[in-house]
């Protein structure tokens, strides 16, 4: 049975994972730096999509970030996504995982969507700690880590990945789901999905609108210092002796 | 003392290793007691015992094998509501995040992930954790009550203490509304011989091992030092190999005598998950990669003759 679906993707923006970090003398990441739609909310844009595509629907996208991570709902407009909520206050900066995840659920809860599909993890923190904080605020199941997704009336089954294979995960909707870079290929967007996505609406809203205060954050940076380092050691190339150095170091390691 | 609670991760029946891990940091900060839930819950508490928990609170409901994250939720919730501890910790693995995230929302207290340490200070908790990929290490202090800390797995070595833990039933009722992320099914891909965690020699290939057609020479690899292979992110996020193998802060830690890391660069994303290896040996053809800085012996030169070059003399000797 097919019914039309309403899903919200959580989309973040964040440093281009093709070009390098760089840091701020105070220790924060620099701003200079190409910023990008996480791939990994890209791969949940395009199952979105898939999921819209088949059973209809509506796909919104919502992200926290500063006024420029419109670029990243814009991004997912142009694949093919119907509109857009930004999230966007000077009072978020440096927010935890808690806070973030209050705004996200804040900013969805009045859309009332039967799916909520966030990526499993961020590429630029990759922690995975805000979506089961997002599922338990909004009150849904959390269906996470999936490499597969599938939809029937108001029943959500997804394969969760582990450790040795996967799970088969099933609940009823209203669901929260993790996606891996495995679920689907992003797809392109065309010159018509560019243009399309210019007079797609993206709603700002601040923590006033959403009704949250910013309180106490879960901790308190003490200090950042340079992490311990192995000593480098001997750097060889690949000659005639090469494989006896190889065979030495195993054998003082006492695996052979 | 801090009153310190350990979430004991189980995995269908069985104790998870990290749980013993987590024991260790625990017991140097304070009184221990731990929290086992599910099958098997009776029986770890004996481990936990001896690994220096005072009290275990034990639950065998099968609501916390079968659904996801909530029932367990509910039952830290209940016994918190009892008498809260000053920390709550679980190992930074897929399923306590799960459980750990629910707990850290509903208290509202929020929480510190992926630690490498922790330490007490002016009566407080300080995490460790790896910032900026790993390349720097950041001192979080923890603001809340509970705190809520997720350790990384593998980063403590466990040891008995002896001891025998007081086990006490958790008088809680998993409700129907938490049942509702419903396990069905379990699939077991991986066939590997060796598990990835345990092995004492972890061979990975990354994409400098130029595609999937040539992973077997790694599993030769392997086969002849009785290791496991293990793999980069990219390589995993190409579909070249399944996620089971992915070493690093999104995979496995893991923490060999040896480890061979074969066209890997050496993404912090990666090196934070095998740096604990008490030897390193880098095989790649860039001999300025961030791998060669860290190798106890870095080889520059094509993987593809290297390794099975290797292969060859691990046989060899063993004859």
């Amino acid at each position: 049975m097919t019914s039309a679906l309403k899903i919200v993707v959580t989309v973040k923006q964040v440093p281009d994972p093709n070009s390098t970090f760089a840091l701020e003398a105070d220790n924060t990441i620099s701003r200079e730096k190409e910023v990008v739609l996480d791939p990994g909310d890209e791969c949940g844009v395009e199952e979105a999509l898939q999921l819209k595509e088949a059973h209809g629907g509506e796909v919104i996208l919502v992200s926290m970030g500063p006024e420029r991570a419109r670029d990243a709902i814009r991004k997912g407009l142009s694949m093919g996504a119907d509109r857009g909520i930004l999230i966007t206050d000077p009072q978020l900066a440096g927010a935890d995982a808690l806070l973030t995840a209050k705004a996200l659920a804040a900013a969805i809860k009045p859309e009332a969507p039967d799916l909520v599909i966030c990526g499993t993890e961020s590429y630029d923190g990759s922690t995975g700690m805000v979506p089961p904080m997002l599922a338990e605020l909004l009150g849904m199941p959390q269906l996470t880590v999936a490499k597969k997704v599938e939809v029937d009336g108001t029943n959500v089954k997804v394969h969760r990945q582990t450790a040795d294979g996967y799970q088969v995960l099933e609940a009823a909707t209203p669901a929260l789901i993790t996606v891996t870079a495995a679920i689907a290929e992003p797809r392109y967007a065309s010159l018509k999905g560019i243009m399309a996505a210019r007079s797609k609406e993206i709603k700002q809203v601040g923590l006033g609108d959403l009704g949250i205060e910013r309180g106490e954050s879960a901790e308190t940076i003490e200090g950042v210092t340079d992490a311990e380092t192995r000593k480098a050691g001997v750097v060889i190339e690949f000659d005639g002796t090469a494989i006896d150095r190889i065979m030495q170091v195993l054998a003082e390691a006492k695996v052979i | 003392m801090a009153k310190v609670w350990v979430y004991a991760e189980l995995n269908q029946g069985a104790l998870s290793a990290t749980a013993l891990e987590l024991m260790v940091k625990a017991r140097e900060l304070g009184d221990v007691e731990a929290i086992a839930l599910g099958a098997g819950a009776k029986a770890a508490a004996d481990t936990l015992g001896k690994h220096g928990a005072k009290v275990v609170h034990v639950h065998e409901d099968a609501a916390f094998d079968d659904y996801l994250a909530e029932p367990a939720t509910d039952a830290l919730a209940a016994l918190n509501q009892q008498g809260a501890p000053d920390l709550i910790l679980f190992g930074f693995t897929s399923d306590s995040r799960e459980v750990a995230g629910r707990l850290a929302a509903r208290l509202e207290v929020g929480l510190i992930s992926n630690a490498g340490d922790l330490v007490r200070n002016d009566g407080g908790f300080v995490a460790k954790v790896p910032y900026f990929g790993g390349a720097k290490v950041a001192s979080l202090k923890a603001n809340k009550k509970p705190a809520i800390v997720l350790i990384r797995p593998k980063s403590f070595e466990p040891s008995e203490v002896g001891g025998t833990a007081e086990v006490k039933e958790l008088a809680v009722t998993i409700g129907d509304g938490s049942k509702r992320a419903h396990i069905v099914e379990r699939v077991v891909e991986a066939s590997e011989k060796v598990k990835l965690e345990d092995a004492k020699v972890v061979i990975s290939g990354g994409r400098g091992m130029g595609g999937p057609d040539n992973f077997p020479l790694l599993e030769d690899l392997a086969g002849a030092l009785g290791g496991a292979v293990g793999a980069s992110r990219a390589v995993v996020d190409a579909g070249w190999v399944p996620y089971s193998m992915q070493v690093g802060q999104t995979g496995k830690s893991v923490r060999p005598g040896v480890y061979i890391a074969v066209g890997i660069s050496g993404a912090m994303q990666h090196t934070v998950g095998m740096k604990t290896s008490k030897v390193i040996i880098a095989i790649n053809k860039d001999a300025e990669a961030p791998i060669m800085k860290m190798a106890d012996l870095g080889v520059v030169g094509d993987a593809l003759k290297i390794v099975p070059a290797l292969t060859a003399a691990v046989k060899a000797k063993k004859r």
